[in-house]
């Protein structure tokens, strides 16, 4: 069973970590991303990112997307936490762990974990600048690119 | 006679700002029971709505919190949510 959180508090990546394997001997590998907040690569400096979620169907999107991943591959833990709220450059936005005996089922199912987090869990990203305007974040084909290519595996495939 | 089909209607992100509400609850004229349908509605009611609702091909759909298309049925007390394309991670 995946622990899943929606949550505006930042998360302990060391505690996540010590959690999904505590008692264990069976994981051999553990994936991991981390979502943070980045300066913009061009145009007007940002200074925060505030993400709204949509309260009850964001967390159960979420607990829909870890358990498709279990569905895929033999997984040993799975930890999705997600903050909404207000963050400044640099600040965690994301973590997603996924524990397998080996280091493919681990890496691949991080991957499709927050490949499908960008284009299925009702989250919303608004950009601050310091010249005090702001505006809501497009969304980009590339994610749905990169969401459609796990199309082609079936559940169970990875398993 | 039948009681009138009440839902509750959601915004999120800029479809929210632009309708200048987060929630309301509308009762649906006998014609209206589906998602397509009620956009089409509620953009008739008033210019915020008609500005917020304007791109149908910038806004999705949730009912009762499952992503939902414009041919979705709607019932009375279903909650029915309008946003942009995800952006989170």
């Amino acid at each position: 069973m995946a622990r899943v959180a929606v949550q505006e508090a930042d998360f302990d990546i060391g505690a996540e970590f010590a959690a999904l394997t505590a008692g264990r001997t069976d994981i051999g590998g553990i994936g991991c991303f981390v979502g943070t907040v980045r300066a913009a690569a061009s145009g007007p400096e940002l200074t925060a990112l505030t993400l709204e979620q949509y309260p009850g169907m964001t967390l159960k999107a979420l607990r829909n997307i870890a358990a498709e991943a279990e569905r895929r591959w033999h997984l040993l833990g799975c930890t999705v936490i997600h903050r909404h709220g207000t963050m400044r450059l640099g600040e965690n936005i994301v973590l997603v762990l996924a524990a397998s005996a080996h280091r493919h089922e681990a890496l691949d199912a991080t991957s499709f974990l927050i490949d499908w987090l960008k284009t299925r869990a009702p989250f919303w990203k608004k950009e601050h600048f310091a010249d005090g305007s702001a505006d809501w974040v497009a969304a980009r084909a590339t994610d749905d690119t990169a969401a459609a290519r796990w199309d082609a595996c079936p559940p169970g495939a990875g398993a | 006679m039948t009681a009138p089909a009440s839902v509750t209607v959601l915004y999120f992100a800029w479809l929210r700002e632009r309708v200048g509400r987060s929630e309301e609850t509308v009762d649906l004229p006998a014609d209206v029971r589906s998602v397509g349908a009620l956009i089409a509605w509620l953009a008739g009611r008033d210019p915020a709505h008609a500005t917020a609702l304007a791109e149908a091909n910038k806004i999705r759909c949730a009912v009762n919190q499952e992503f939902a298309g414009p041919d979705t049925p709607l019932k009375p007390g279903d909650e029915v949510a309008f946003f942009p394309p995800v952006t989170g991670g």
